[in-house]
């Protein structure tokens, strides 16, 4: 019996700790991308490092979740719902560590009069990943609770839509200096920054139907 | 030898009996992958028989006032009236339970040899029928308030709530073993009590009597139901009724298991007459109508529109048609036994006897003539 029950507590532990480390992923993330656009060189590659070791923990975890999750045939009725949950969750982390990269690899040119667009498309997108990870936290212990606290993540999803359209928009149709491959390459990085916030709202859907599923 | 060969046909019934009804305390969770099938078989086999032999008593004694089958023939063909009634009727699809074929059984008995069939104890017995799957609604509706309040106000994770019910499944499939062996050892075993005397055995700090020892010998066949061919009705009929969360079947085993409980417990039923109320019946009831009465009883508490009224018809049906069917096939098979086999199956005989030796020369044919069942208990006539 107490075997259970240590099997049990351990794997509560590492699923904590990996929604945590995903929440520290995507906050370095955006810390990483204000430092690129304010020119902080330093920190931009600390933040690099970082999100490199915890993309990698967050993967070590979630390893050890499935193995530990079926080898004990814990939550036999969802297990297969809480993984593939974990997977979009470890999703989120790894996109935010690949765009990350891109900037340092690709080194893209934010003229002076856009960065405040893309200073808000990063805030934005950012706030929708930050406010799914703690419904993920709630489903574990309060699922009826989860439906509610999904409402922010579909309006920052929304907005991020509307700053990326705008982003876009200026850059085809007022930005005249940039020639097109300028354009297309911010425009690009939109895409990327937006992709955390599709990947936040692709979350809250599958959490809303596993919320339903395990309330009825 | 030839005892263990009449016992074959109350075997038979208690291997039919773990079959089947096993699937009413451990279907779903095994059926949900919460509990392994060779852990819920261990546990479920070792108590249903420590329920039968510690507490089987009780069920038997109301099955013995209703009819005491006197002879080893009578008993094994009773027994095997109520098995073949259990098996046709399961392979019709219809529904039906060991207990109600085994008290149909009887009353053929009673009438095939003219004993009279005590109308107090079977409106009890019938009053019981109805009885436990209302009491089994009642107590699933009551638990499931209990646990709906219990997750309000404790919030644990989702992997605690997981190991909590895998713990609280195997507890309550053990109570809920217990229990069937308590309440329908008497199904499996009661016919034979006063037909088989086993020699008491004695370990000074323990002696185990004839009763017991039959109540051993058919949990055994219980577990072994169990073991052998219960996962086989889990997987196939085990879960049509209606698909439970493991929540939801930890509820309805219990209320089952509690229902079971209170119709075989004898100290339960003394404590509640020393209060001055009237004392509980001690009658083997049909597990899988109480968890019936239990899953209806939540779905009622829950606004009634997934409830299949139908099913409610089909257990009217089984109360009914069971016994019926039982009782005639328990006639015919007794007259064949009587009189193919030339088998004595009951007071027939005896009270030929009876009249010659204490009445000699003053018997009329065909004079019509009663005896008490309880005369077989008599010293002096036991020898007879």
């Amino acid at each position: 019996m107490s075997i259970i029950f240590k099997h049990a507590r351990q794997l509560v532990v590492e699923i904590d700790e990996f929604i945590n480390t995903a929440e520290k992923g995507v906050l370095v993330f955006k810390e990483g991308v204000l430092n690129y656009l304010n020119n902080e060189k330093e920190s931009f590659a600390d933040k690099i490092s970082d999100i490199d070791r915890l993309e990698a923990t967050a993967d070590r975890l979630q390893r050890k979740i499935d193995d530990e999750a079926y080898q004990h045939s814990l939550l036999p009725q969802s297990i297969s719902d809480v993984v593939s949950m974990l997977d979009r969750v470890d999703e989120l982390i790894d996109i935010a560590k690949d765009n990350l990269y891109l900037f340092e690899l690709e080194l893209p040119f934010f003229p002076e009069n856009i960065r405040n667009e893309y200073i808000r498309l990063t805030t934005t997108s950012v706030e929708a990943a930050l406010c799914v990870i703690p419904a993920v936290r709630t489903y574990f212990r309060e699922p009826v609770q989860v439906r509610d606290m999904l409402t922010k993540v579909y309006f920052y999803e929304s907005e991020t839509d509307k700053i990326s359209r705008n982003i876009k928009r200026k850059l085809f149709h007022e930005m005249h200096e940039l020639d097109l491959a300028q354009k297309i390459h911010l425009r690009y990085f939109a895409l990327h920054i937006e992709s955390i916030s599709d990947k936040a709202q692709e979350l809250a859907d599958a959490l809303t139907i596993m919320a339903l599923k395990i309330n009825i | 030898m030839i005892t263990l060969l009449f016992l074959t046909s109350g075997l038979f019934l208690g291997w039919s009996l773990g079959a089947n009804d096993a699937a009413n305390i451990f279907g779903t969770a095994i059926g949900t992958r919460m509990v392994r099938f060779r852990l819920a078989a261990i546990i479920a086999g070792i108590f249903v028989i420590i329920g039968a032999v510690a507490q089987g008593a009780g069920a038997n004694e109301t099955l013995g006032d209703l009819g005491s089958v006197s002879t080893l023939g009578a008993a094994f063909t009773v027994a095997l009236a109520a098995a073949l009634t259990v098996f046709w009727m399961t392979r019709l699809s219809l529904p039906v339970s060991t207990s109600q074929a085994i008290v149909g059984s009887i009353i053929g008995w009673n009438f095939y040899t003219n004993n009279p069939t005590d109308l107090g104890v079977l409106t009890k017995i019938v009053a019981t029928w109805i009885s436990g799957p209302i009491l089994g609604g009642i107590f699933a509706v009551l638990l499931f308030m209990l646990l709906q309040l219990a997750t309000r106000k404790v919030s644990l994770h989702l992997i605690y709530k997981d190991v909590i019910t895998r713990v609280g499944l195997v507890i309550v499939g053990a109570f809920g073993a217990y229990s069937l062996g308590a309440n329908n050892i008497a199904n499996v075993m009661g016919v034979f009590t006063h037909s088989i005397q086993l020699t008491p055995l004695d370990f000074d700090w323990l002696v185990i009597g004839s009763k017991q020892q039959l109540f051993f010998i058919g949990g055994i066949a219980i577990a072994i139901g169990i073991a052998t061919y219960s996962k086989h009705v889990i997987n196939t009929v085990g879960r049509s009724l209606m698909p439970l969360t493991p929540e939801a079947a930890l509820i309805i085993v219990l209320a089952q298991s509690l229902v079971l409980f209170i119709f075989s417990s004898q100290t339960l039923s003394s404590a509640i007459a020393s209060i001055g109320l009237p004392p509980i019946p001690l009658v083997p009831v049909s597990s899988s109508q109480v968890v019936i009465g239990a899953i209806i009883g939540i779905g009622l508490y829950k606004g009634g529109r997934e409830i299949k009224l139908n099913i409610l018809g089909s257990i009217s049906l089984g109360w009914i048609a069971t016994p019926i069917a039982a009782g005639i096939l328990s006639f015919f098979m007794l007259f064949f036994m009587n009189n193919v086999f030339k088998q004595e199956v009951g007071s027939t005989e005896i009270k030929r006897i009876l009249q010659t030796e204490t009445e000699p020369g003053s018997l009329q044919k065909n004079r019509p003539i009663t005896y008490h069942p309880d005369l077989l208990q008599n010293d002096s006539l036991a020898n007879l």
